[in-house]
């Protein structure tokens, strides 16, 4: 390793590190101001990218120049800062003042929604973009070639940090900005600038994601995937930064920039577990970010959640009942695909149940579920396929796994509260995600691993299903016993005030980090269950989208109950086996059931149901 | 020896000194009652014998422990209650159920994972209630309640430990005149009977001057003054800086009073 070597790579650091930081600046900024994480602004991204490929090449045609090229590349950006414009005004407007959680998931259906739009419109193809006239060619530093695309991108990245620090603080808007960002109270007082603001903001915000994507456009092929696998990335530069943080994001971005620079030249094929490390050694010394502020607590007059247990009253044993009951008579009267069906409704509900053991009764909004079901899977899959274990041997540890790791990335979790713990249980989720897909030697990488069946006695559909009826309902039941249990208390009081809590003598991060580690138990065995069903695992069973599918599931059941998520898992479940092959539009129909969701009703199915009973009987709601 | 000792406590935030060298002592069944005008720093040296609050310096011994920096839940096991300035209750629940949830801290229960939580510790529960006056609202949601009665519960939650001190910020606040002065008298009632030390602060200077065995007068984060009452209401730096007219006035009404 010489000098000019060490130079070149340094620099080529440099380069993504400038990309991460057009991206990631924008949702912080967004952040600071709105308070909103907005998952759309890996969809802005995306978009940058794809209306670059169509935008710059018709300019070229008209002209090849570089001024072309850029005007093409800011033009892209600005119409992706009018689609957030839009954003904001049609949804976002209606949701500042809604629970974090929901929030989240509002954009969330924003993001499913620009998906199936974008395949739409552009197909479902890679798409290149045109590269810049005058910029193709290399450069020799130190006698290394070196691409001048990425000189230029660096030179960008400096560019838009000055232009970022003159609007912030030599105009008013940046001041009001600044001033948002410190001081929420101040907003409020704010009166009709406040609009201004904040569509301003996400102007902005966008623009500049919007920006990061067309710049890529002629290194990186547009894709529909592009979406999570970058807003991930931003959100780990925003958790290391401290959110919020303008200079916090742009000195993340350098470090993560360096680190997977020289990273691979040390572990060449773990990259991602170098900026996991960095980011753990940053949270622990600073939980909140390098330049982040603790976020205050939140003052809510109720808090979103199970309020008010009560033990089942008759409606609700006899339907208990009644549900147990056509559970066990389905393989009797069902064909073969309600038998499909219905084992992966008890897997999904026992997944959707744990999740709601954090989210409804502990009050922690967990964007990262199916990191745990997906470590379960593979934990199961790993151990009957590489070690040859038995089934339901595997059935039993990777419970265990699932907790385990639930409990080490809860240690870090639990530290922090709102949405800073929804955007690290997402980090993590995104970071298992990644190893299940690098390390190919272990996992199948992309392609899994094949062939995880049930031994002879369980290998029927019937058979199998009545195993998963066993482990699900056994395993529900202890969780539902252990939220009417003292456990469950106190995780609901650490939820309703946790300044009250410790001043009775609880642990409030220690019981937070005991149901972490349960809930993750018990969605690995969800993880495992499904495995034996499907007989194989991939990396899949770990993203993002299937986080998303458990918390609509919990959602539409309703959070404030006890069984919703069980109705929600088979509601949903069901649905989207109805519907997903009968259209083409099921992300976006399904993003569009999420916004009405949060829009509409965010009691949910069980949570209407309980105001009714609740109206009925006469006690106040 | 004392039952807290409160020696030479400052903090700062940023440029604000909110607490400046402040020391008193407070013995087991007194009633010590800390006054001063709005951002004194009351609840600040509050927090900091609570462990809601590290101090930059200083040091809070309870019942010869030195607490200075500990959690407060590990204040809580030593033997301090508390009532917060703006109430702290766990929303969702009952009322009763608020005060289960600190019986079942303080006796080792709440972790358990087989017990059922609904019924444990309840009568004590409702005893506990009962004390305070709020035994018929056990049942109905604490959110339901008017902000004098929660302020009841939360000390109901604070006596679940067997406290041998009691915080209580502002614990009349919200309350009519005549619930003020019944819930002072017991207080004052249960610092004598079991023996346990009350520190608390408030606005109201009849509920001082007329219940507290001595007053702490604090001024920009530093003690001006200290004594029984008659004492400080004759102090003239007191006079001038916090009482007024209005206040002096109450006080000596409180004074007088049978
Ligand atoms: N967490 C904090 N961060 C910054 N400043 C604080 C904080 N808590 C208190 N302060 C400041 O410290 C000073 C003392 O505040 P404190 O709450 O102790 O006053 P107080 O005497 O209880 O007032 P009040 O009668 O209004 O309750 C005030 O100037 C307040 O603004
Ligand atoms: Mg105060």
């Amino acid at each position: 390793m010489d000098l000019p070597f060490l130079v070149t790579q340094s620099l080529s650091g440099l380069a993504s590190a400038s990309s991460l930081f057009i991206i990631s600046c924008g949702l912080t900024i967004v952040f600071g101001v709105t308070r909103i994480v907005n998952f759309a602004h890996g969809s802005f991204y995306m978009l940058g990218a794809y209306l670059a490929v169509s935008i710059v090449p018709r300019l070229l045609d008209l002209h090849y120049s570089l001024p072309m090229f850029l005007a093409g590349i800011v033009a892209a950006a600005v119409v992706v800062g009018l689609v957030g414009v839009v954003m904001e005004v049609v949804l976002l407007r209606r949701i500042y003042r809604a629970p974090e959680l929901f929030q989240l998931l509002a954009t969330f259906g924003v993001v499913l929604v620009i998906e199936d739009l974008v395949v739409t419109f552009w197909g479902p193809l890679d798409l290149m973009g045109a590269r810049a006239p005058g910029m193709r060619g290399a450069v020799d530093i130190l006698g290394n070639r070196f691409p001048v695309y990425q000189l230029f991108l660096i030179g960008t990245g400096v560019l838009v940090l000055a232009l970022l620090w003159l609007l912030m603080h030599r105009t008013r808007y940046g001041v009001l900005v600044r001033a948002a960002t410190q001081d929420r109270e101040m907003v409020g007082a704010l009166g009709v600038n406040q609009a201004i603001l904040f569509t301003g903001t996400l102007f902005l915000g966008s623009f500049l994601a919007g920006l990061g994507g067309a710049l890529q456009s002629p290194l990186i092929a547009a894709n529909s995937h592009m979406d999570i696998a970058i807003i991930a990335e931003a959100f780990v530069v925003t958790v290391i930064g401290g959110m919020g943080s303008v200079p916090g994001a742009f000195l993340a971005a350098l470090l993560i920039g360096q680190l997977q620079a020289f990273g691979i030249l040390i572990v060449p094929k773990a990259t991602l577990v170098l900026v996991f490390a960095l980011m753990a050694v940053v949270l622990i010394v600073k939980p909140w970010g390098l330049l982040g502020r603790p976020e205050a607590p939140a003052t809510r007059a109720a808090p979103e959640g199970i309020a008010n247990l009560k033990p089942f009253g008759r409606v609700e044993r006899i339907a208990a009942v009644l549900a147990l009951g056509v559970a066990l008579l389905l393989p009797v009267f069902g064909d073969a695909y309600l038998v499909k069906l219905g084992t992966e409704i008890l897997i999904f509900a026992l997944a959707a149940f744990s999740l709601n053991l954090l989210l409804g009764n502990g009050g922690i909004v967990s964007f990262g579920h199916a990191a745990y079901f997906g470590i379960g899977a593979y934990a199961a899959g790993l151990l009957a396929i590489r070690l040859g274990m038995a089934m339901l041997p595997a059935l039993m540890l990777a419970p265990i796994v699932a907790g385990l790791f639930a409990a080490l990335f809860g240690v870090f979790i639990v530290r922090l509260s709102g949405i800073y713990l929804a955007m690290l249980t997402l980090a993590f989720a995104q970071i298992a995600y990644a190893v299940a897909f690098q390390w190919v030697g272990l996992t199948g990488g992309d392609n899994g691993i094949l062939g995880i069946w049930p031994p002879d006695w369980a290998s029927g559909r019937t058979a199998y299903y009545y195993l998963v009826l066993v482990f699900a309902v056994a395993a529900i039941a202890a969780l539902r016993h252990a939220i009417y249990a003292p456990f469950g208390a106190t995780l609901r009081a650490a939820r309703d005030s946790a300044v009250r809590a410790d001043a009775i003598g609880i642990d409030v991060k220690l019981y937070r980090l005991a149901a972490f580690a349960l809930a993750g138990a018990a969605a690995g065995l969800a993880g495992a269950l499904y495995a034996f069903a499907n007989g194989s695992i991939d990396p899949t069973l770990l993203a993002i989208p299937l986080s998303i599918d458990m918390l609509a599931m919990t959602l539409a059941g309703g959070i404030q109950t006890v069984i919703g998520p069980l109705v929600g898992a088979a509601a949903f479940h069901t649905a989207k086996d109805f519907f997903m092959p009968l259209t083409d539009y099921w992300r976006l129909l399904l993003g569009l059931a999420i916004i009405a969701m949060v829009l509409a009703a965010p009691q949910g199915l069980a949570g209407g149901w309980a105001r009714l009973r609740s109206r009925f009987s006469g006690a106040p709601a | 020896m004392s039952l807290l000792m409160v020696e030479g406590l400052d903090k700062a935030f940023g440029g604000v000194i909110a607490a400046r060298a402040v020391s008193f002592a407070l013995e087991a069944g007194e009633l010590l009652a800390v006054i001063g005008p709005n951002g004194a720093g009351k609840s600040t040296v509050f927090n900091i014998i609570g462990g809601q609050l590290r101090p930059d310096a200083g040091r809070v011994v309870l019942a010869g422990d030195t607490i200075t920096g500990l959690a407060p839940r590990a204040v809580w096991r030593k033997g301090l209650g508390r009532t917060f300035q703006v109430a702290q209750t766990f929303i969702s629940m009952s009322v009763t159920e608020n005060v289960q949830m600190a019986l079942m801290s303080w006796h080792g229960e709440a972790a358990s994972l087989t017990a059922s939580a609904a019924g444990l510790r309840r009568a004590e529960a409702i005893g506990l209630l009962g004390l305070v006056g709020m035994a018929e609202a056990a049942d109905r949601p604490i959110s339901a309640l008017a902000y004098g009665d929660v302020k009841r519960v939360e000390l109901a939650i604070a006596l679940a430990g067997e406290p041998k001190l009691l915080l209580m910020d502002e614990p009349t606040a919200g309350m009519a005149p005549k619930e003020r002065a019944a819930l002072m008298q017991l207080v004052a009632g249960l610092a004598r009977e079991r023996k346990i030390g009350v520190l608390f602060t408030e606005h109201d200077m009849a509920a001082v001057f007329g219940h507290a065995d001595r007053i702490l007068v604090l001024m920009h984060g530093e003690v001006i003054a200290s004594g029984p009452p008659d004492a400080v209401r004759r102090d003239p730096k007191v006079r001038d800086v916090y009482l007024g007219e209005s206040g002096l006035a109450a006080a000596n009404a409180a004074g007088t009073a049978p």
